[in-house]
């Protein structure tokens, strides 16, 4: 934004919202043309607000931004993709719940990336569509780590180089990827993690895939868990922050 | 800068919500100026009755006055014991009390359900609305949680969870506010609002 341009429109994502003062609520929007922003929207608790039914979380909406003197304000709203589907049920909310977390902590004030806004929005589309989420949610993960500078190397052994092998290796979030066996004693520190040539495999797909590819894709029912953990394991590890939202999905899904 | 006891009531100030520094110190200021209304001193007292003379009512976590067994709602004999009405935040009550059209009992969760800032089930007061259900006494479950993402959360959760028992579970209509305007009506409220529509008798 310039200083010329006393306002902007562009669509954005809601990542998180909060209560303000009488009436008002403050939201952090990922756009396309600003990135990540802190706005107030002035009014918006109120039953006759025009923007309120557009400023709920993870909704795509096209919104118009005036910079104010700390925070953007946030003047209209109207949405263009509720994601209704997805919120149906609780697991759904859950979902879109994390995704927009782990964008929120990947993120910082101000910069625009396109590239994460398309990732994001590309994501929120293929979970609302009802196909299956474990594919879709791991997809995201890994192109999330890609595009913030994160990618974790799977495919040449961190310490020496050479080409990872069809067997068990070992994942390191310090090392940032792959250790093979026989380098696992060299490497040896604690922040280290053993993880299996199968689901490797898999980490490997949802690292080269693109969305349409691994929509169709069934993850075994044995592999789940593992794979879950070792992604969360390498994301805890890079963002250093705890999230909230797997805590939940694992709440709920339990009922 | 600033004598110590008026610092401290201003750094006080601040730490409510939606009052920052600069407002914190404008209201410390006016006490100090308005001294023959004795309006600090009628402040401070109502502060220190605030902790000590109110309490939660045991059965359906609204405020109520300290000593009491339960809150004026709960001990009331004319409401209607078998609807329950069930509220995020103790302010919904009075709320739906001023559209004198509800007779029943109420609770109220203390919060709603919301994956990103780890409000969990366990951080709300469902357990104890369950136990309340389990009495076997009630017929009729209003959600009446906010019309948001983390109510709706929330009434979903909790409609799973009242599935097993043999009463009715309800959830507030959703539609057009008063004073609203259609034109910026967002697609789900007006959907529902048109899905809800009533014949005019």
């Amino acid at each position: 934004m310039t200083k010329r341009d006393r306002s902007i429109r562009t669509e954005g994502i809601i990542l998180r919202r909060r209560d303000f003062g009488e009436s008002d609520r403050i939201l952090v929007v990922f756009t396309r043309k600003l990135g990540r922003i802190s706005g107030i929207a002035k009014g918006a608790r109120k039953p006759t607000s025009k923007i309120a039914g557009h400023l709920e979380l993870f909704m795509r909406s096209s919104f118009l931004i005036s910079r104010g003197r700390n925070l953007h304000l946030i003047t209209q709203a109207e949405v263009l993709e509720p994601y209704d589907h997805l919120r149906e049920d609780l697991a759904g909310i859950g979902l879109g719940s994390y995704i927009v977390e782990l964008v929120d902590a990947v993120t910082y004030e101000e910069g625009s990336h396109l590239k994460l806004y398309d990732l994001l929005a590309a994501t929120l589309n293929a979970l609302d569509s009802g196909k299956d989420p474990g594919a879709i949610i791991h997809y995201f993960e890994l192109h999330l780590l890609d595009l913030v500078g994160f990618r974790p190397e799977l495919f040449l052994c961190v310490e020496c180089g050479s080409e990872v092998t069809e067997q068990d290796q070992y994942l390191s979030g310090t090392l940032g990827g792959v250790v093979c066996p026989s380098c696992v004693s060299r490497a040896g520190s604690a922040d280290i993690r053993p993880v299996s040539a199968r689901i490797l495999k898999y980490l490997r797909h949802f690292q080269r895939s693109n969305l349409d590819e691994l929509t169709a894709l069934k993850i075994p029912r044995e592999l789940r868990q593992g794979l879950e953990e070792a992604i969360r394991y390498y994301l805890n590890h890079t963002l250093e922050v705890p999230l909230n939202s797997p805590d939940f999905l694992r709440r709920v899904s339990k009922g | 800068m600033l004598p110590e006891p008026i610092q401290q009531s201003i750094d006080l100030f601040a730490r409510l919500p939606g009052i920052g520094p600069k407002t914190a110190a404008r209201l410390v200021f006016f006490l100090l100026r308005s001294r023959e209304s004795g309006l600090s001193e009628k402040l401070a007292e109502a502060l220190s009755d605030l902790m000590e003379k109110t309490a939660t009512c045991p059965v359906c976590f609204n405020m109520m006055s300290a000593g009491r067994e339960q809150c004026s709602i709960c001990s009331d004999p004319q409401r209607d014991r078998e609807v329950i009405c069930v509220v995020e935040e103790p302010l919904d009550v009075p709320a739906l009390e001023r559209t004198s059209g509800y007779q029943g009992l109420y609770h109220v969760l203390q919060g709603a359900l919301s994956p990103v800032e780890g409000i969990t089930p366990d951080d709300l007061k469902i357990k104890e609305l369950l136990d309340r259900v389990r009495g076997g006494e009630v017929k009729e479950v209003i959600l009446a949680t906010n019309p948001s993402m983390e109510g709706d959360a929330t009434g979903m959760y909790l409609q799973q969870q009242l599935s097993g028992f043999d009463l009715k579970v309800t959830r507030l209509a959703r539609g057009l506010p008063m004073g609203g305007d259609l034109e910026y009506a967002d697609q789900n409220t007006l959907l529902r609002a048109l899905m809800g529509r009533q014949e005019l008798e």
